[in-house]
């Protein structure tokens, strides 16, 4: 279906995500939304919390949740090293609504010895996992 | 000469505890080949890594980051990676050893200014070092339970942490890393600042690469996480290492029980055959005696 297809993988601590051959694919970059595709210049960005569009070799879309890393694009070989990684059907509903809730009374709570921004970027990670569910 | 009804006793009660380590063989078996898939997916992401920040190193921002640049050293912290469970042979005892021998070569004068903190992970280091006097920073129990990224995290931050406020200026990790199931090594390696040859950065590669948001950022955000991926590989390391020596010693106690068993079936016997000897001397004899008198 598409010709143009670029080597892909996904990569985490735990485990190989992805790695196979992509069309397309959309990340969150903390400077903005970017997409990759066939022919793409060396590339190198860190990656914010958001979610991770690829588009695999049958046209088929796929979205993962992830929590933050790395995107480097080489020759049409384009590796993404991330904290953590979820696919967006894989994704646990409660534990997401869990975390949740306790970044929120994390932040609410202001304690001293409340670390604000680790509360700030946990709440940013639940609340974008449980958008992907909701989009489905 | 021990009893035959002792020696029955024994018999059992070895051939008990034989069925119990060679059920926590296989348990540490199960457990060994999990450890080592973990160690081995874990390797992908290593060597990305470990080309990235090779490349990065060339960049001069790069070596003058507080994480890269060498201080004074006038305090040390040492992460020492044990077990929680025993049962494992010299798993924890060469480890705990090896760091011993670390402090006294390397810091002894810095220890006996009580200038060298300990972060322990595992039950056993935290225990042999506490009990010892030595001051413990950090203990981490149970992280094995359940080892997931987060956890090395946790303890990568506690001692990022420390060494960023200054409290400590080097930082070294004593672990076990695997080489097969039945071999285990100790290594030590400085986790901070850190050191120039871990990257082998000849510039090989140099891609023009376009940095989003820009190469300082990127280093910024790398090398912590670096640094947290390198305890998270130590601990999958640890924990492959751990569960090999266990099922070794496992085996090996299992092959000792057969040999005791066998050797206590040898003592049964022969008191047995003594015991038919001296029944039947007494019953010669007493037949003897009775025809004498008759």
């Amino acid at each position: 279906m598409y010709e143009k297809l670029f080597q892909l993988e996904i990569l985490t601590p735990g485990k190989v995500v992805f790695k196979d051959e992509a069309s397309s694919l959309s990340a969150p970059g903390v400077a903005g939304n970017f997409q990759v595709l066939y022919n793409h210049a060396p590339f190198l960005s860190a990656l914010d919390v958001g979610e991770i569009k690829v588009k695999d070799k049958s046209g088929s879309d796929v979205s993962y949740a992830t929590s933050g890393g790395f995107v480097e694009v080489k020759e049409n070989h384009v590796v993404v090293l991330a904290d953590a990684v979820e696919r967006s059907d894989e994704i646990d509903v409660e534990r997401a609504k869990a975390a949740k809730e306790r970044a929120q009374q994390r932040l609410k709570s202001m304690q001293m010895d409340v670390d604000l921004e680790r509360a700030r970027a946990a709440l940013s990670r639940a609340n974008n996992r449980l958008r992907l569910i909701e989009k489905g | 000469m021990a009893t035959l009804r002792e020696i029955r006793g024994r018999i059992v009660g070895v051939k008990k505890t034989q069925k119990i380590t060679k059920a926590m063989k296989m348990v540490a078996a199960a457990k060994f080949r999990r450890a080592q898939r973990n160690v081995v997916q874990a390797r992908p992401y290593a060597a990305k890594m470990k080309q990235l920040l090779n490349h990065l190193y060339t960049n001069p921002e790069a070596s003058a980051h507080p994480f890269i640049q060498p201080r004074n050293v006038n305090a040390v912290a040492l992460v020492i990676v044990t077990s929680d469970r025993g049962f494992c042979g010299a798993f924890n005892s060469n480890l705990v050893k090896t760091a011993e021998r670390l402090i006294n070569a390397n810091y002894k004068t810095l220890h006996e200014q009580g200038k060298v903190r300990l972060f322990c992970i595992g039950k056993k280091g935290a225990d042999y070092f506490s009990k010892r006097g030595h001051s413990i920073a950090g203990k981490y129990i149970g992280v094995y339970s359940n080892l997931v990224f987060g956890e090395a995290q946790k303890v990568a931050r506690e001692v990022i942490d420390g060494y960023t406020k200054g409290e400590f200026d080097r930082v070294d990790i004593v672990s076990n890393v695997f080489k097969s199931a039945a071999q285990q090594t100790t290594v030590t390696e400085q986790f901070l600042p850190i050191p120039g040859d871990a990257f082998d950065g000849d510039g090989a590669d140099s891609v023009d690469y376009i940095y989003e948001p820009s190469d300082i950022a990127i280093i910024d955000a790398l090398i912590p996480k670096h640094l947290n991926f390198q305890l998270w590989r130590l601990l999958l390391e640890s924990n492959a290492a751990e569960e090999g020596a266990r099922m070794t010693a496992m085996e090996n106690a299992t092959t000792n029980a057969n040999e005791l068993i066998r050797y206590l079936q040898l003592s049964y016997n022969k008191a047995r055959q003594a015991a038919i000897t001296s029944e039947l001397l007494e019953i010669v004899g007493g037949a003897e005696a009775l025809k004498k008198a008759g």
